[in-house]
């Protein structure tokens, strides 16, 4: 238990550093990579939580294609980001103002109330599977999606594919001049269009006007 | 010391509370604000996660599952936006992106 404890600190305190450095970060690509080690820290956190298959998925998820995509636009984009900076402190002062009142709120509702406890079989929606039944987290996800909630599911499915075809379409450039295959074109050509056969006298050239002398 | 629901709700208000610190902190650069939403939705799914495990409720684990879809799709589409916007402007401040206010 002890073991835990430990874990947890290291994996929280981590996280909430690493999370303070993005928003802090003079450099963005920095930014990305803080923004990274949140992501791998919280995890963590999941693991300890006993949810593997969400700490896969964000690991493979946001790690592996929203991070880098982050990197990527930052990578590409030729930003004067020291610009960008200006007016660093002046926002901070309100920055803070905001986010210590939302701190002091939410400590306050932690502190207020104390969630949790027993909860009966009955009440929950989709009883979680106890340890050591032999059914592991992902395979209690799998049946619970599914199943219960398959709509909500194909709904997600439905999302991510719109963002693909918004995210092509915006950034889609026709250029113009370009050379391209024409497919259609090649796939229309038939022999007689291609050759012609030609009989040729000898010495006679194919070019009017270029026999051979001789 | 036992680790309860607590010790991770803190963890989550911690993360969102910066979040919300990184909006006000980089008010101009736009791909640090789309970093800042993520940090949000993050500790959102901290939340999620740590209810249906401190509950015995799979259902919390499902609903992180959606929250984490879509934030994928906010991003590619708000990285979208950003590059179209760099492509037709040359910079990505945010004040200057008042073109389509009435």
């Amino acid at each position: 238990m002890a073991l835990t404890a430990l874990f947890f600190y290291l994996f929280a305190g981590v996280t909430v550093m690493s999370g303070l450095l993005v928003i802090v970060a003079r450099n963005p690509v920095h930014a990305v990579l803080w923004l990274i080690l949140a992501f791998f820290n919280a995890a963590g956190l999941f693991v300890l939580l006993g949810a593997e298959f969400l700490a896969m998925i964000l690991v493979v998820v946001y790690v592996g294609a929203v991070a880098v995509l982050f990197l990527f636009v930052v990578m590409m984009l030729d930003v004067d980001f020291a610009e960008l900076r200006a007016g660093f402190i002046k926002n901070a002062s309100v920055g803070a103002l905001v986010g210590l009142v939302l701190l002091v709120e939410l400590i306050a509702v932690l502190g207020y109330r104390v969630i949790g406890g027993a909860v009966s079989g009955a009440v929950r929606a989709a009883p979680a599977p106890v340890p050591g039944s032999g059914i592991t987290n992902t395979e209690a996800i799998g049946r619970l999606l599914y199943t219960k909630y398959v709509y909500f599911f194909q709904g997600a499915g439905l999302i991510l594919l719109v963002a693909m075809i918004g995210a092509i379409v915006l950034t889609l450039r026709h250029k113009e001049g370009v050379r391209r295959q024409s497919i259609s074109a090649q796939n229309a050509r038939t022999p007689a269009m291609a050759i012609e056969v030609v009989t040729l006298a000898p010495g006679q050239s194919i070019i009017p006007g270029r026999e051979r002398q001789g | 010391m036992d680790i309860g629901l607590g010790h991770y709700l803190t963890v989550a208000a911690c993360l969102f509370t910066l979040g919300i610190f990184g909006i006000f902190l980089n008010r101009k650069n736009v791909i640090i604000i789309l970093m800042s939403i993520e940090l949000m939705l993050l500790a959102v799914n901290i939340n999620l996660v740590a209810f249906s495990s401190f509950l015995g409720d799979l259902t919390g684990q499902v609903f992180a599952l959606f929250v984490l879809t879509v934030a994928a799709a906010e991003a590619a589409i708000g990285l979208a936006i950003v590059v179209v916007y760099f492509r037709n402007r040359g910079t990505i401040a945010v004040e200057d992106i008042n073109m389509m206010k009435g």
